[in-house]
């Protein structure tokens, strides 16, 4: 389970800011905003990727670094959401 | 006056006070002083004399704005570079301006590496703040180091029409123009700014914007210049974590582009009032609809809503006053304090209220010209009334109201805004032609809620197999990240003009808005 929604993760991020590029040696902790991989609006695709995904409502509370600065992060946040009630 | 002297100034009078604040930092006005002049005199050791150029190739961090600072009090001319851009890019800005110097971070030294490589300019002083294991990039000199340097002042006899600061601007040529501008130029900016907006020495002001932008920039010169307290971010990416920052530090001033609006506008949860110390909000770069002008007086009740208008070339132009927002929602106002705007018809004649025409802008503020490029500085500076002076023609349409309030129509030329930038669409144009598997390509901008236009590419292949992604793949490598084109069209054929010229007006009229 873990390793299909990091997979998922992954291969969004992947396709959608790194325009496809496999070699782009990503580790699952690194900062997607430090390392300049996604900005603003990338942040809100990423939010409409998990909801659709996942069928997570994510709250304005959500949309922070803690949940969504790395693969791990976010991977993690969906792992624990994931058939969870969403909080405002 | 020379602008470090307001630094200067207020260290003297107000040491303790918080300068500025960022994420692993916060600087006294003592402590920010005292850190500049000691880079400042590292710079001088490093043979960097007055009126040299050096550039500050770096993200919003503590050490771009002790950069900025040092420079100036080293009597050299600073250049903000943004931290996205690429190897020829900057090794063209190298080049073009003769850097002595440049300033930046480990994670960004491969790039400059590459860039000085590009450029053949070997004599160029390199200083890397270190890298997360503490290690400086070798080529480079520790940043660390040279802050150990004694704060000895630099002699360096430079008076306040020497130029400040070099800005680089997506040029229409393809390639970036450096917007000068000398310390009396920032000064008189900065001082009228400021009057409007009504800051006070304990305004605390937020700023997420590149400090490589001029309005990003000009919140860090703001908040010195009135012993003020910046809050500096790297980006809006997580508006809920800003917004905790403005509780936490009690922000009061709080500027915007339309893109962070659209974004604020979009998230579920806000509630009227929420972040109750902010005094004022500014907007630039583009008019905001008057939906969202309603919306975030209605989110931000006790704030004032400040619309405004500028380039780099002047900083800016206009403002509205708050108290006529509900007057005339889609004004971006009148001209600043101590400047002159008005319209002008094609023969130069100002033209009646209603009547579209173009923006000219008088005043203390107007640049000095572009860094060594003539011909665009003889485009957009040209004779004024007063034969002694020079006026700025800002190539925006625009016309007045009877009252004098103006009102954005359009661009003269193809130049795309884009999340507040301006962006001409030959720069990527350029980097688009040089892919071999592209035979033609024309660069639009398309109507996006959220950037105000996002850059669209139509191209015609020579290599079929290339996909949409391929080719923003090959933007991302070449250009900064707000340049790369977000749609990407197959075409067999571009749209042309009865002479056959590629036409980005026909082009653009292809084009859906976006959703």
């Amino acid at each position: 389970m873990t390793e299909t929604i990091k997979d998922k993760v992954r291969a969004f991020v992947i396709e959608n800011f790194l325009f496809g590029d496999t070699s782009y040696d990503l580790a699952d902790t690194a900062s997607l905003i430090e390392n300049d991989i996604i900005d603003s609006t990338g942040v809100l695709e990423l939010v409409a990727f998990i909801e659709d995904q996942f069928g997570i409502v994510m709250g304005d509370a959500d949309i922070v670094p803690a949940n969504l600065d790395s693969l791990a992060r976010i991977s993690a946040f969906i792992e624990a959401r994931v058939g969870a009630p969403a909080t405002a | 006056m020379r602008f470090e002297q307001f630094l200067i100034g207020n260290a003297g009078r107000q040491a303790a006070k918080t300068a500025l604040v960022t994420d692993r930092r916060r600087l006294s006005y003592g402590e920010f002083d005292d850190l500049t002049g000691r880079l400042a005199a590292a710079l001088a050791r490093a043979g960097v004399k007055r009126n040299d150029r050096v550039l500050v190739f770096m993200d919003n961090c503590w050490e771009a704005a002790v950069s900025i600072f040092a420079i100036l009090k080293a009597g050299a001319t600073f250049s903000p570079i943004n931290a996205s851009t690429k190897a020829d890019k900057l090794a063209y800005i190298i080049t073009d301006c003769e850097a002595a110097a440049i300033l930046t971070q480990a994670k960004l030294m491969p790039i400059v590496a590459e860039a000085q490589a590009l450029s053949g300019n070997s004599d160029l002083f390199v200083a890397s703040t270190a890298a997360p294991n503490g290690q400086t990039p070798a080529d480079a000199i520790s940043f660390e180091t040279c802050l150990a340097e004694v704060a000895t002042p630099v002699p360096h006899r430079g008076i306040d029409v020497d130029l400040a600061m070099l800005i680089y601007t997506s040029g229409s040529t393809g390639r970036p123009k450096g917007v000068m501008m000398t310390h009396r130029n920032i000064d008189a900016a900065s001082e009228s700014i400021t009057t409007y907006l009504r800051n006070e020495p304990d305004d605390i002001i937020l700023n997420v914007l590149p400090l490589a932008f001029d309005y990003g920039l000009y919140q860090m010169l703001m908040a010195i210049r009135i012993g003020a307290t910046l809050v500096l971010e790297k980006s809006f990416a997580f508006p809920h974590a800003i917004f905790e920052r403005i509780r936490e530090e009690g922000v009061t001033g709080f500027p915007l582009v339309p893109t962070m609006a659209a974004m604020i506008l979009q998230m579920r949860d806000l509630e009227p009032g929420f972040l109750p110390s902010l005094r004022y909000l500014s907007n630039t770069a583009a008019a905001l609809p008057p939906p969202h002008i309603a919306r975030l007086r209605e989110l931000f009740p006790g704030a004032r809503l400040y619309s405004m208008y500028g380039l780099t070339e002047c900083k800016r132009c206009t403002y509205l006053p708050p108290e006529e927002l509900d007057r005339r929602p889609g004004s971006v106002g009148i001209a600043i304090p101590n400047t002159e705007a008005f319209v002008v018809d094609d023969e130069g004649q100002r033209a009646p209220p209603g009547v579209p025409g173009e923006l000219v802008i008088r005043g203390p503020h107007v640049m000095q010209g572009y860094w060594r490029n003539d011909a665009a500085t003889e485009r957009m500076l040209r004779p004024g009334t007063n034969r002694w002076e020079k006026v700025l023609y800002t190539g925006d349409l625009f016309q007045a109201d009877e009252e004098g309030f103006l009102y954005f129509v359009g661009r003269k030329d193809d130049i795309i805004k884009t999340r507040g930038e301006k962006v001409a669409p030959k720069e990527v144009e350029t980097v688009l032609h040089a892919h071999p598997g592209i035979a033609e390509a024309v660069v639009v901008g398309v109507a996006d809620p959220v950037l105000g236009h996002a850059i669209a590419a139509l191209v015609v292949l020579s290599d079929p197999s290339l996909t949409d992604k391929d080719i923003i793949r090959h933007c991302a490598r070449h250009l900064e990240d707000f340049m790369v084109p977000k749609i990407v069209e197959f075409r067999t054929e571009l749209p042309k003009t009865d002479t056959g010229k590629v036409s980005r007006r026909l082009a653009a009229e292809t084009m859906e808005p976006a959703q």
